[in-house]
């Protein structure tokens, strides 16, 4: 059997997507857990460029970025596709995974970040992206459509790591009234065969986040 | 194959990639020019996301963003593939696409545009990165192997951008004795007839951003005070 190994952390939700894909594909590979604070040598030397975890390092050959990964696995297997054969779709899959790289990814997290106005317009701001998912999810079991594909893996976060957030900073972004389908489609997706078997442990992420809270926010000036 | 339309704007640094995907696949095209201080109606409409170019419509279906674009143009028309058939050299080349478009570019940018005390770490930064492409590109013809791939065409308008960038900012990023890998492949590939006839020049974007009175918008005033 060729090798496979996954560098990743208990609760980075880039390297879970890679997790899930693998899974959902039946593939078998040893993972490796990094500390971030003492990366190993290992990493630094198969992700020179961003030092980052998910590297999938497939018969010695290394792989960074998740979503790059994704595709490459999707390439490598070809059981349980993740992505559709027209190009169209496969654009439009696309399209929607980068858009929650660069736009629904970073305007949570200036949410959970910020305090104040700053953060009443990053709340804004966030509105704006995480609308246009509830457009696209729609009607729909799961962004792919009835089975899970490359736009599921890449929102998954939402599924789990959103209502971590939420419960910390104490700001609720998606609910019912205005977000119906995204939070099916959450609820949908988190209790997912495979999906449920990989998150990573709610309590422990509460700690994480709750510490990561306080060191974004400023201090009381002592009375 | 049915009609293919781009939407895009002639001094744009992205927009140029899509033009030399359809034309070195023979693709024939409308081409729409956008004035993106008034966008167009047909813009909006087929990028209500991001209201931005390029856009590609084929046979009326919208795609938006550059590097989706350029994949699903090699995945429509089979001739001349810019992507390499083999999975991991195929991954290699999308994770250095983006690496240019997430890390290269905002680097350059940002060494073109910081304020003075911070100028000397963020040239390096950007130098850092460039010697990082210099390095990828030594000793091969093209990014893509022996004949013009994603990456090249991912790559193709940056040293004009460079060029621009430092004539605009008076800072120096693209040495040519520092990368001198960088340096011939971009020499060649500027030379190229089909790239030739769509990359924006250096002298346009300079003419451009002076006579509608941009440089400030964008390099930000303290970088104007840089400027030599």
């Amino acid at each position: 059997m060729a090798e496979l190994k996954l560098f990743r952390t208990w609760s980075s939700p880039f390297a879970l997507r890679v997790v899930w894909a693998l899974d959902l594909k039946g593939i078998q590979f040893d993972t490796i857990f990094e500390d971030l604070s003492n990366k190993s040598s290992l990493l630094l030397q198969y992700n020179p460029i961003y030092k980052k975890v998910p590297v999938l390092v497939h018969n010695g050959k290394p792989l960074a970025e998740s979503l790059v990964i994704l595709e490459y696995i999707d390439e490598t297997w070809k059981q349980t596709p993740l992505l559709p054969e027209d190009p169209s779709e496969r654009a439009t899959a696309r399209f929607w995974a980068k858009f929650g790289e660069d736009k629904v990814l970073p305007s949570v997290y200036n949410v959970f970040i910020k305090q104040g106005k700053d953060q009443e317009e990053a709340i804004v701001t966030a509105h704006e992206n995480l609308r246009n998912l509830e457009g696209l999810i729609s009607g729909k079991k799961f962004f792919s459509g009835e089975t899970i594909g490359l736009v599921d893996l890449a929102f998954g976060w939402l599924a789990n790591l959103l209502g971590v957030l939420e419960e910390v900073m104490g700001v609720t972004l998606i609910d019912h009234e205005k977000y119906p389908f995204l939070l099916t489609w959450m609820h949908n997706f988190a209790d997912a065969p495979i999906i449920k078997e990989s998150w990573p442990p709610r309590d422990k992420l509460i700690t994480k986040y709750k510490a990561l809270h306080e060191a974004y926010t400023p201090k009381e000036a002592p009375k | 194959m049915g009609e293919v339309k781009v939407i895009g704007a002639s001094l744009s640094i992205i927009c140029c990639r899509i033009e030399w995907a359809l034309k070195l696949k023979g693709v024939q095209y409308e081409y729409i020019q956008e004035d993106l201080r008034n966008k167009s109606p047909i813009l909006l409409q087929c990028n209500p996301v991001h209201k931005k170019v390029p856009v590609l419509v084929h046979n009326e279906k919208p795609v938006a963003e550059s590097l989706v674009i350029l994949e699903y143009i090699d995945e429509t028309w089979k001739e001349n593939p810019l992507l390499p058939k083999d999975p991991f050299e195929k991954s290699t080349a999308r994770f250095w696409a983006r690496f240019v478009d997430e890390k290269f570019i905002p680097s350059a940018w940002a060494a073109c545009c910081a304020q003075e005390h911070e100028q000397e770490k963020a040239v390096e930064s950007a130098q850092e990165l460039l010697g990082i492409l210099d390095k990828l590109i030594e000793g091969k013809k093209f990014f893509g192997g022996e004949t013009i791939g994603f990456l090249d065409l991912v790559v193709g308008s940056l040293p004009n951008w460079l060029k621009f960038m430092e004539e605009l900012s008076g800072i120096k990023l693209f040495d040519a004795e520092k990368f001198p890998s960088f340096h011939e492949w971009a020499t060649k590939f500027v030379e190229i007839p089909i790239i030739q006839e769509h990359i924006p020049m250096p002298e346009d974007l300079i003419n451009y951003v002076n006579t509608a009175g941009l440089a400030k918008t964008i390099l930000g005033s303290a970088a104007m005070a840089n400027k030599k």
